[in-house]
């Protein structure tokens, strides 16, 4: 068999494009994963290990009358079986939720839905703690059922939260509201246009390949936890479960190791890992839980769920005001992943991309018969939602005044010279040139021979849609004068130490699931020091090893991460100018740096490489006055926005006439996120957040019957996009750094998903307009599109 | 019941139930970790071993049906520390992220290769229809395998 | 992962003792060959056999050939083979537009046609293209062979003519001249059931229809077969209007389940068009005017 190293004549060798700092340096990380020899969760074997597995409640809303465990506890290879009384005498039947509401570990006076965990049992392999479950009995008197969001607060209607002292309805919060409404109001009455349009954001699951789960090791003899999870915020975790078990935080270990993928959907605490370490401490020894796929569709943290009623106006042509009041179904309990005091997330930045005179805003959040959650799938705390109801708003206007639209979005934009912009609901955006990147999207595109070869098509009956979406999100949460999760500052802090030899260990807080921190980081403390990335070994997932820090999601880990590990290398070098300094006989200002190296400004031969830096910095010879050895240095870094990346998306689309077929044909993204550390790393993270916005857009969602059975609980009814569906992927960049952040990055993970939603559903609709359909809801699975070209488009379940 | 399988050119034998799947006796028995699950349905293809050559998810599929077969997982790929060319591809275009689906993918796409040494884009993505990543968004994946592709007839034509 | 509750397990070494094992375990026992119907919901415990008995060592039912007018297919065939088969690709081009949208391609490695058969899902793909071409299943038990058409073989959702003590062994399907099919499905996405697919298939004789196959799948409990389309075809030359009234009726004579794939108006809406899309292409076949 031919191997790399033998036969590579007209082909890139592996040594080439090795950038010391920036640039499309490959993955460290792949080397493991390329054999099979990544570090998953369910590959963990711990000495006298056991399995959980949960028995799950067939009624989405039904009391509790009694659980018969008896013949579970009989089978031979059962060690135990915990329900919800075995918990309250833990003090963990109950468990917080981020959003200050509660959450049922496992189900004591009654089930609220469909599928909730009942009882977990411990079993010496994994087949029996299956089989086990089928000998529990549990007797249930069913309940009504909320299934409805819009109907929740219907008078009469049963009430879920009966756990909730004072809880009278089934409002989850109390109402949040911003903007202005007296002067949208007033905008509105001198308005040309008016578009009004129901537009629903559905249900959808981040779905990551791996799916969620724990061992936990109580060790009795020494009162430490040990922790293995995949979970993309160890810290924050780990301070949740010392406050909710009563232990010491420094001993809780939680060590994450290689994640199979999160979106967000490794961000909440769930049943299981309350469970497991329940589990662990009842039976003496580490107990495993790994969720099946049913169990992560149904159960787990689900994404969106916003319906929402908006009015948006023009004058003069360009876009002047907007109302959005939405519905957010937040399941059986709020276990939204959000900032405190932002209940509704980011959706501030509903306003867009636009210099809009005003907007009001209202999100009123209820309970139903339904999995918890509503906070993940690279939603940058509910930018999605925001920016999917903006875009289409726009659209529809558009409709509405007849005109194109791009030409409504460029002579609506925010200005360049506008910035920093300061929205109608509070936020500033910090920096961009949206007129600048929405033409590179139609360049690439080539958006005007795409309309004029609509024509063509349209003349022949055929239905080809383009559609078009811009964003402006906010990301890397945050200052922590305005934001904290659960009293805990989103700050996050960065550790490094160059070693005598000249090779460094930099230990961050972010928490990678793919992003290829592994890469990423070193290439930071690289492009800071100049020593190779291939010498800096990053640091992560060990909650004893790593600083302290809120984690990756909502695209924090560049803004916020990145920022700790520039700054914490910069007073590294600061560090080295006055070792060099010394080395030099030269005073510390006469120096100037090149990457690598300290040198004399007059004398430029004469210089010190970091690598000598560090050797003297551990030698025996003199330190500068009053320095202590040693080359290292620690940060916490606040950041002082969050940072605004943006772009413009395209979509062209072609609607089989005769069976409502959506083909994604072209898909073009430029994307503004600053400076791009690893511009393979960036693309490669657009093009997986496209294919995920074009299944959301096309084929992902998660409904219920009227008894709320979900009929999305595996991977045959919960559809995701394979390589036949997602088009080659074009893409585009524009280059606007960030004012604030110390390497002018704005991090993107999430934008591919933010912006490819608006875009593919304008297009869709865009298809459809010939037959007068300027509405319909996604996801356009092929009935719903024939619905809609009927003239019946209904929204989701 | 006893069974033995040949894995990767070694024989692993076990006293196991006739409900193992293959998937967990590449697990569990032979102790190959390489091999992944994400499903109930046989749906998301991270499981994709290769039995007598061709491409199974190991998931749907009685490790008791594969005494007498010749399976391969992803960890036969890498022989005397050399790295097989769809390995290198993939590490040469950036086809994978959390790394979840890449064992499946390689063994999916090392097939096809074998079979078909010039595979198009359209051949690429059905090739790889059968198996899910929610990480790359597939392009890569589908370069990765043109590069590999190329690697392999320009090895052959310098042979 | 969920995980099959405990059974027996055999590997069968001939037909006969296969079928002896069926005999002896009373219908508690299944056949297993592909497994990619069978497994998947044992794994969810939706079915609960006490026995698997293997029959992938009966390679001996692995074929494809031509015997007289006849192309006999081996029960044990896999979707692979019928994809690739050149046989198939000459006389029965259906076969190959069907696999090609049957699962996907892993799956395909596994999966066998007696299995898709006998597992008689009602969105299955090849039960539409065995009605259309008037294949005949062989049906082996204790007392001997049995054939059976396949308006008979299809009884039900999941239920067929095959006893629990019997295998199908053979796929019979008659060869006749100037013959043309196709098969046309619509999907919600790769490798998902049918919301609707049909398979057409003519036989046309200095320029009349001289025979016609229409069967739809998953717009009904078990495979339509529109007899009526049928007759209506036979004799008259092929046309738009001709194939329009031919997908009415299969519209008509469907009778779809409101589903997540769909509503029953969309599926009868699915089924005509479906079916003028797949006479279309058979009769252009049949006239040797594609590929």
């Amino acid at each position: 068999m031919a191997t790399v190293e033998d036969h590579a004549p007209n082909l890139p060798s592996a040594t080439e494009e090795r950038p010391i700092g920036y640039g499309r340096l490959k993955r460290k990380e792949d080397a493991r994963f390329i054999r099979g020899q990544g570090n998953y969760l369910d590959d963990l074997r711990l000495p006298g290990m056991v399995f959980g597995a949960f028995l799950h409640s067939p009624y989405a809303h039904a009391k509790i009358l009694s659980i018969d465990t008896s013949a579970a506890l009989a089978h031979p290879k059962v060690a135990a079986v915990i329900t919800a009384k075995d918990l309250e005498t833990l003090g963990l039947a109950w468990m917080p939720t981020i959003s200050y509401d509660t959450q049922a570990v496992l189900a004591g006076d009654k089930v609220r839905f469909q599928h909730q965990e009942v009882a977990f049992v411990i079993a010496l392999d994994a087949y029996s703690a299956r089989d086990a479950i089928t000998l529990i009995d549990v007797d249930y008197e069913p309940l009504p059922v909320v299934v409805n969001a819009r109907k929740a607060l219907d008078p009469g209607t049963v009430l879920i939260r009966d756990d909730k002292v004072g809880q009278r309805d089934n409002l989850a919060s109390p109402t949040w509201e911003a903007g202005d409404k007296a002067a949208t109001d007033r905008v509105f009455a001198q308005a040309d246009t008016v578009a009004v349009r129901d537009i629903i954001y559905p249900r959808c699951h981040p779905a990551p390949l791996e799916t969620c789960g724990m061992v936990a090791d109580m060790n009795p003899a020494t009162g430490q936890l040990n922790i293995y999870n995949g979970n993309q915020a160890p810290h924050a975790h780990r301070t949740v479960y010392a406050q909710v078990a009563g232990l010491a935080e420094h001993m809780i270990r939680i060590m994450c190791q290689d994640i199979g993928g999160g979106f967000g959907g490794k961000v909440p605490v769930y049943p299981g890992y309350v469970c497991a370490i329940a589990g662990s401490i009842v039976a003496g020894c580490p107990v495993k839980w790994m969720e099946d796929r049913s169990e992560n569709l149904i159960c787990d943290s689900f994404a969106r769920d916003y319906i929402m009623r908006s009015e948006m106006c023009s004058k003069n042509g360009k876009i002047t005001g907007l109302r959005v009041d939405v519905i957010a179904d937040h399941g059986a309990f709020d276990s939204t992943a959000q900032a405190t005091k932002f209940p509704a997330g980011f959706f501030h930045i509903v306003c867009g991309s636009y210099t809009l005179e005003a907007s009001h805003v209202t999100v009123k959040a209820v309970y139903t018969n339904k999995a918890p959650g509503g906070v993940a799938y690279r939603c940058s705390f509910r930018i999605t939602e925001a920016v999917y109801l903006v875009e289409r708003m726009v659209d529809a206007l558009a409709i509405e005044m007849r005109v194109d639209p791009v030409e409504l979005r460029m002579r609506s934009f925010i200005r360049p010279e506008q910035f920093p912009y300061e929205t109608t609901t509070g936020w500033t955006y910090d920096s961009g040139n949206y007129a600048k990147t929405m033409q590179v999207a139609m360049d690439i595109a080539g958006y005007d021979d795409l309309r004029k070869e609509q024509v063509e098509r349209r003349a022949k009956g055929e239905l080809m849609g383009i559609g078009v979406a811009f964003f402006t999100e906010g990301v890397g949460a945050g200052p922590r004068k305005h934001m904290d999760i659960l009293g805990l500052a989103m700050n996050d802090g960065a550790d490094l130490r160059v070693h005598g030899d000249g090779k460094a260990v930099v230990s961050i807080s972010a928490q990678t699931q793919g992003q290829g921190h592994e890469t990423t980081f070193a290439q930071i403390v690289a492009e800071e020091l100049g020593i190779p990335p291939e010498d800096i070994t990053v640091r992560h997932g060990d909650t004893d090893k790593s600083p302290y820090g809120l984690g990756t999601y909502g695209s924090r880990s560049t803004p916020v991460s990145g920022g700790a590990v520039a700054i914490v290398a910069r007073r590294v070098r600061d560090k080295a100018r006055l070792i060099a300094a010394t080395m030099l006989e030269a005073r510390p200002e006469d120096l100037a740096w090149e990457k690598g190296r300290w040198y004399m400004r007059g004398d430029p031969e004469r210089g010190a490489m970091i690598e000598d830096i560090a050797a003297r910095a551990y030698s025996g010879a003199p330190m500068p006055q009053g320095l202590e050895g040693g080359l290292d240095a620690q940060s916490m870094y606040d950041p002082p926005n969050l940072t605004y990346p943006y772009g413009a998306y395209i979509a062209v689309v072609d609607v089989d006439p005769d069976t409502g077929y959506v083909h994604c044909r072209r898909f073009i993204a430029v994307d503004d996120c600053g400076v791009r550390i690893n511009p393979m790393v960036v693309d490669g993270q657009i093009h997986g957040g496209l294919a995920e916005g074009l299944g959301i857009a096309l084929m992902e969602v998660i409904t219920f019957d009227e008894e709320g059975n979900c009929l999305n609980g595996n991977f045959m009814d919960y559809l995701i996009p394979t390589a036949l569906e997602c088009p080659d992927w074009e893409l585009g960049e524009t280059v606007t750094p960030c004012p604030h952040h110390p390497i002018g990055a704005k991090g993107v993970g999430e934008s591919p998903n933010v912006g490819s939603v608006p875009a593919i559903a304008n297009a869709v609709i865009d298809a459809l307009l010939p037959l007068g359909v300027k509405h319909m809801d996604i996801p356009c699975f092929p009935a719903r599109v024939w619905a809609a070209m009927q003239g019946r488009a209904e929204p989701p379940q | 019941m006893q069974v033995t399988i040949n894995i990767n050119g070694k024989p692993y034998s076990g006293d196991v139930e006739p409900r193992l799947l293959l998937l967990h006796f590449i697990r569990e028995v032979a102790e190959l970790h390489g091999t992944h699950w994400g499903c109930d349905t046989s749906n998301c293809g991270a499981c994709v071993i290769q039995y007598d050559g061709m491409p199974v998810k190991s998931c749907t599929i009685l490790a008791a049906m594969c005494e007498g077969h010749e399976i391969r997982t992803v960890e036969c790929l890498e022989v005397d520390g050399q790295l097989d060319p769809i390995q290198a591809g993939f590490h040469e275009q950036h086809a994978l992220h959390c790394g979840f689906c890449t064992p499946g993918m390689l063994m999916t796409t090392r097939a096809l290769l074998d079979e078909n040494p010039d595979p198009t884009e359209l051949e690429i993505r059905t090739a790889i229809s059968g198996a899910i990543c929610r990480c790359t968004g597939y392009k890569n994946i589908v370069n990765a395998v043109r590069w590999a592709a190329d690697f392999e007839a320009a090895a052959t034509q310098g042979s | 992962m969920q995980t099959p509750a405990s059974f027996d397990y055999e590997r069968a070494t001939s037909v006969e003792g296969a079928i002896a094992s069926l005999a002896k375990r009373g219908g508690d026992a299944r056949i297993v060959a592909g497994g990619h119907s069978l497994l998947p919901m044992m794994k969810l415990r939706l079915a609960n056999p006490g026995c698997l008995i293997d029959i992938n060592d009966l390679t001996e039912l692995e074929y494809i050939r031509e015997e007289g007018d006849e192309i006999r297919i081996g029960a044990l065939t896999r979707h692979v083979d019928l994809l690739k088969s050149p046989l198939l690709a000459k006389y029965f081009p259906l076969f190959h537009d069907a696999e090609m949208v049957i699962a996907d391609p892993v799956v395909r490695n596994r999966g066998t046609i007696g299995g898709s058969l006998c597992q008689a899902d009602p969105a299955e793909d090849l039960s539409a293209v065995c009605s259309a071409v008037k294949a005949i299943a062989v049906v082996r038990g204790g007392s001997g062979e049995r054939l059976v058409d396949m308006e008979a073989f299809h009884i039900g959702p999941y239920t067929t003519a095959v006893g629990a003590d019997e295998m199908v062994t053979e796929i019979r399907i008659p060869v006749r001249p100037n013959h043309g099919s196709a098969h046309e499905k619509c999907e919600r996405r790769a490798g998902d059931w049918a919301i609707c697919a049909v398979s057409a298939a003519l036989w046309i004789d200095g320029g009349v229809i001289a025979d016609a196959g229409l069967a739809c799948s998953a717009v009904g409990p078990t495979t339509v077969h529109v007899g009526r389309a049928e007759d209506l075809m036979r004799g008259k030359a092929p046309s738009e209007a001709l194939f329009a009234q031919a997908g009415q009726m299969a519209s008509t004579d469907c009778n779809p389940s409101a589903d997540s794939r769909g509503p029953v108006d969309y599926k009868r809406h699915l089924a005509s068009a479906l079916s003028k899309r797949a006479l279309r292409r058979a009769a252009a076949r049949a006239l040797g005017q594609e590929a």
